[in-house]
C-alpha cells in the first residue's frame, strides 16, 4: 500500500509532464504543418552548413 | 514595365525586421521545401525562411532596410517558385482560437483517460479478485480527483453547445451527451461515497476524449478549407496599374486599389476592377462575365466589369465599390435568392443527431422508470439508466462523418481539388446531373490554336515574336498561346493588315489571310474550324494559316463520358450564342443545350431542375453563373473563374483539365458511402450493446471496451476513403 503513495504521484507527474509537453508543442506552432515535419527529419542540416541557417527563423517565422 | 508595389503584404517590426507570407506555386515535396529555403538563406539580407508544406505557403523575415519586399518574390522565380503574397489573417480569429482551445481541450482529456483507465484497469482486476475495499475507494477517489476538473474543462465545449440549444428552445446531440456527463459523474461520485465497486469516470473521460476528437477534426477541416481558400485568392494574383496624379503608374495587387483610384487598362489585359470609363475607347470582351463571345464596343462614361478583357484601345477606369454597377446589382440580388434555396439541406450528421437525441432520452428515461416499477431502489435505477446513456455513446456518432471528411478532403486535395464547404462531399456525391457552363467552363478561358499541327515547332519561335510586336488582340492572344515570348524588333505594321519584318524573299508576314496569300489553305482550315478567327503567316514559300478559338479543356470528353457513366444527365447552360454553343455541344455528345441565357434564367432553369426531382451540379466560371453556382444542390468552379463565381461555389479545382470534375465525383460518393457504412455501424453497435446496458449487466469495463471498440472500427472504415485518392485518374 505505501509504494502506492510514491508510484502515483510520480505516474500523474509524468503524465502531468507529458501534457505540459503538448501545451509547449502547441504554443510554439510545432503542428502548424505536419507534412513538412515528416520531410524535414530526413534533410543533411550538417552537410550544407550555414546555408541552413533558415531553420532559426523557427520560432519567429511561425504564426504566433 | 511599371514598378511593382507589394507593400501592402509585409507586416513591420520594431525592430526593422519586415516579413510577409506568400502563397507557392509548385512546392510538391521535401526537394523544393528545401531548395526554397536554401536558396532564400543565401541571401544576406533574408533572415529566415520557413515552407509549410501543408499550406503550400512560405513566410519570410528579412531586415528591411536592405530589401525591398518585391525582391523576395524575384529571388524566389530565379529559384524556379512562382509566389504570390497575401495578407495574412489575423491570428485573434475566432476559428483559430476555437481550434486551438479544442486541442488543448483534447490533450487535457487523453491525459486524464490515460491516468483514469491505469487506476481503473486495477481496480477492474481486483474486483473480479480480492481488492481491499479501502484500495478500491482510494483508486476511485483518485479517479474523481482526475475526473471533475477535466469534465469541467473539457466538456465545455458541449455543455455550452447544450446550453445554447436548450435557450433556443431545441435539442442536439450535445444535450444527452451533457446530462449523460454530469449525471454519471454525479452517480459515481455517490457511489465512490458509498463504498461502491463501480464507478464510471472512466467512462466518462473517455466519452469525452472520442467525441473532442471528432469536434476537433471537423474544425479542423473547417481551417483547411479556409486556408485553402485564401490560398486561391492570393494565387490568382491579380494586379492593377494605378494611375497617379502626376500620370506615373504603378502596378499594384488588387487589394491595395481603393474606391476613386484610377486605373489603366491597356490592350489586350483583363480588366480587374469594376467602375467608369474615365478616358478611351475600345472593345471588349466578355466572354468571362455574360459568356458572350462576340466583341462589345466601350466608350466614355461606360461601366465596365472585373473579368473582362479589353481588345483595342488603352483604358483609364475611375475604379467603383463593387456591388455597385447594375449587372452586380443583378447578379447580388439573385444570389440572395439562390443562397435562400441552398440552406435547406441537413447534413447528414444533423439528420443523426435529429434522431439520436430524442431516442437516447426516451431509452434512457424508461429504463429508469422501468426498473423503478420492478422495484428497483431509485439510486440503483438511475445507475443503470446512466448506463445507458453512457453506453448508447455517440463517440462512433460523432467520429462516423469528421473522420471520412477529413481523409476524404486531403485525397481531393491531392488532386488539386479543394473543398470550400465541409458538406460539399455529402450534396456533390448526391448530384443526378451535371449542368456545365459553356465560355471558361468547358472552354480555356483564352483562345487557343486549334489546329497545332499547322504550326511546325522551329516556326513557333519567330511567330511567337513577331505576335508579340503587334498590338492586335487577335496577335495578342497568339502570342500568349505560344508563351508570350519578348517581341521582335523592327517590325513594321500595317494597320487592318499584319506585319512584316525583314525585305524581299526572307520577309515574314503575320496578319490577315490576303495579307499573305493564302487562301487556299485559309479555305481549308475554315471548313475544319468553323466559328474561329484565322491569322496567317508567310515567310518566303513557307504558308500557313492558323486558326485561334475557344479550345476545349484538356479531358473534358473524358470527363463528360465519365459523368455520364456514373448515371448523370449533362446539360450545357450558356450566356452565349446558340451558333457559338452548338458546336461545342456536338464535340461533347451533349444534347441537352440552353443558349443566350441571362443570369436570371439560368437560376430559373436550375429551379426548374430541382422542382423535377434533380439534385443539379453546376460547373461554372463567370459572373453571370454566381447565381446559379450558389442555387445548385453543389458547385464547382476553375481556379480561372471571376471572384463571385469562385465565391459562389462549393468546390474550386486548380489546372486547365476538366478531369477534377469527374475525379471529385468519384471520391465524394465513395466518402459518402463510408459516412453511411459508419452510421449504419453506429446504429448496429447501439443495437447490441443498449440491451445489455437496459438489462443492468453493463459494467465499467464493458462500457470501455464498447466505446473505444466501436470509435476505432469507425476511424479505420473512414481512413479506406484515402483509397479513393490512389487510383490515378
Amino acid at each position: 500500500m505505501n509504494i502506492i503513495m510514491i508510484l502515483f504521484p510520480l505516474a500523474l507527474g509524468l503524465g502531468l509532464l507529458g501534457l505540459g509537453a503538448f501545451f509547449w508543442c502547441m504554443r510554439s506552432a510545432q503542428y502548424a504543418d505536419l507534412d513538412g515535419a515528416a520531410w524535414r527529419v530526413l534533410q543533411d542540416d550538417d552537410a550544407q552548413g550555414e546555408t541552413q541557417t533558415g531553420e532559426t527563423g523557427r520560432g519567429r517565422s511561425s504564426p504566433q | 514595365m511599371a514598378a511593382q508595389d507589394l507593400s501592402v503584404f509585409v507586416r513591420h517590426r520594431d525592430d526593422g525586421i519586415a516579413s510577409m507570407e506568400l502563397a507557392v506555386d509548385g512546392i510538391r515535396c521535401a526537394g523544393c521545401m528545401q531548395a526554397i529555403e536554401g536558396g532564400l538563406a543565401r541571401e544576406p539580407a533574408i533572415l529566415g525562411a520557413r515552407v509549410n508544406l501543408a499550406l503550400k505557403r512560405v513566410s519570410v523575415e528579412w531586415r528591411e532596410a536592405l530589401l525591398r519586399p518585391e525582391a523576395v518574390v524575384e529571388k524566389l522565380a530565379a529559384l524556379g517558385f512562382k509566389a504570390y503574397p497575401f495578407v495574412a489573417e489575423r491570428q485573434a480569429d475566432g476559428a483559430a482560437v476555437e481550434e486551438r482551445s479544442l486541442l488543448r481541450a483534447l490533450g487535457v482529456a487523453g491525459f486524464a483517460s490515460m491516468n483514469i483507465m491505469l487506476l481503473s484497469v486495477a481496480v477492474w482486476s481486483g474486483n473480479s479478485g480480492d481488492i481491499d475495499p479501502t484500495t478500491r475507494d482510494f483508486f476511485h477517489w483518485l479517479s474523481a480527483l482526475i475526473a471533475l476538473p477535466t469534465a469541467a474543462y473539457a466538456g465545455r465545449p458541449f455543455f455550452e453547445s447544450a446550453l445554447r440549444a436548450l435557450k433556443a428552445g431545441a435539442v442536439n446531440m450535445d444535450v444527452p451527451i451533457t446530462i449523460g456527463v454530469v449525471l454519471a459523474l454525479a452517480m459515481s461520485v455517490a457511489e465512490t461515497w458509498n463504498h461502491g465497486r463501480h464507478a464510471y469516470f472512466d467512462g466518462v473521460v473517455m466519452l469525452l476524449f472520442f467525441l473532442l476528437i471528432g469536434r476537433y477534426l471537423d474544425q479542423l477541416m473547417r481551417r483547411r478549407t479556409r486556408d485553402l481558400a485564401g490560398n486561391l485568392a492570393a494565387l490568382k494574383a491579380e494586379t492593377a496599374t494605378r494611375l497617379a496624379t502626376d500620370g506615373s503608374t504603378t502596378v499594384m495587387p488588387i487589394a491595395a486599389i481603393g474606391p476613386g483610384d484610377l486605373v489603366l487598362v491597356r490592350p489586350g489585359e483583363r480588366v480587374c476592377v469594376d467602375g467608369i470609363v474615365e478616358t478611351g475607347r475600345s472593345e471588349l470582351d466578355q466572354s468571362l462575365v455574360t459568356g458572350e463571345t462576340a466583341p462589345a464596343a466601350i466608350g466614355q462614361g461606360e461601366r465596365v466589369h472585373a473579368g473582362t478583357l479589353n481588345l483595342a484601345g488603352a483604358l483609364t477606369v475611375r475604379v467603383e465599390a463593387a456591388g455597385q454597377g447594375t449587372l452586380l446589382d443583378e447578379i447580388d440580388r439573385l444570389m440572395d435568392q439562390a443562397v435562400g434555396n441552398r440552406s435547406r439541406y441537413v447534413r447528414l450528421s444533423d439528420r443523426a443527431a435529429r434522431l439520436y437525441a430524442p431516442v437516447v432520452h426516451t431509452l434512457a428515461a424508461s429504463t429508469f422508470l422501468g426498473w423503478l416499477a420492478f422495484g428497483l431502489s431509485w439510486p440503483e435505477a438511475l445507475m443503470i439508466a446512466v448506463t445507458v446513456l453512457i453506453i448508447t455513446c455517440p463517440c462512433a456518432l460523432g467520429l462516423a462523418i469528421p473522420a471520412v471528411q477529413v481523409v476524404a478532403a486531403s485525397a481531393l486535395f491531392k488532386r488539386k481539388i479543394m473543398l470550400k464547404e465541409g458538406d460539399a462531399l455529402e450534396r456533390l456525391a448526391e448530384a443526378d446531373m451535371a449542368v456545365f457552363d459553356k465560355t471558361g467552363t468547358l472552354t480555356l478561358p483564352e483562345p487557343e490554336i486549334l489546329n497545332p499541327e499547322a504550326l511546325p515547332v522551329e516556326r513557333r519561335a519567330e511567330i511567337g515574336a513577331l505576335a508579340a510586336a503587334s498590338g492586335h488582340p487577335l496577335a495578342q492572344a497568339l502570342a500568349r498561346a505560344l508563351g508570350a515570348p519578348p517581341p521582335a524588333g523592327d517590325v513594321h505594321e500595317e494597320k487592318g493588315l499584319g506585319l512584316s519584318e525583314g525585305q524581299g524573299y526572307g520577309e515574314r508576314r503575320l496578319g490577315s489571310v490576303a495579307f499573305c496569300g493564302a487562301q487556299a489553305e485559309a479555305a481549308m482550315v475554315a471548313a475544319l474550324h468553323p466559328g474561329a478567327s484565322l491569322i496567317a503567316y508567310r515567310h518566303g514559300a513557307f504558308r500557313t494559316v492558323l486558326a485561334l478559338g475557344q479550345a476545349l479543356r484538356p479531358q473534358a470528353r473524358e470527363t463528360i463520358a465519365a459523368l455520364r457513366k456514373s448515371g448523370l444527365r449533362v446539360a450545357i447552360l450558356s450566356g452565349d450564342r446558340f451558333e457559338a454553343v452548338a458546336p461545342i455541344a456536338a464535340e461533347l455528345g451533349v444534347t441537352e443545350l440552353h443558349a443566350g441565357l441571362m443570369p436570371g434564367d439560368k437560376l430559373a432553369l436550375l429551379d426548374q431542375m430541382a422542382a423535377g426531382g434533380h439534385k443539379v451540379l453546376m460547373v461554372g466560371d463567370g459572373l453571370n453563373d454566381a447565381p446559379a453556382l450558389a442555387g445548385a444542390h453543389v458547385s464547382l468552379s476553375p481556379v480561372s473563374a471571376t471572384h463571385l463565381a469562385q465565391a459562389a461555389a462549393d468546390i474550386v479545382f486548380l489546372g486547365e483539365s476538366l478531369a477534377p470534375v469527374a475525379a471529385a465525383l468519384t471520391i465524394a460518393r465513395k466518402a459518402r458511402r463510408l459516412m453511411l457504412q459508419n452510421l449504419f455501424f453506429a446504429v448496429l453497435y447501439n443495437a447490441v450493446a443498449v440491451p445489455i446496458a437496459i438489462a443492468g449487466l453493463a459494467t465499467p469495463l464493458v462500457a470501455a471496451v464498447a466505446m473505444s471498440g466501436s470509435s476505432l472500427v469507425v476511424t479505420l472504415n473512414a481512413l479506406r476513403a484515402r483509397a479513393a485518392g490512389e487510383v490515378r485518374p
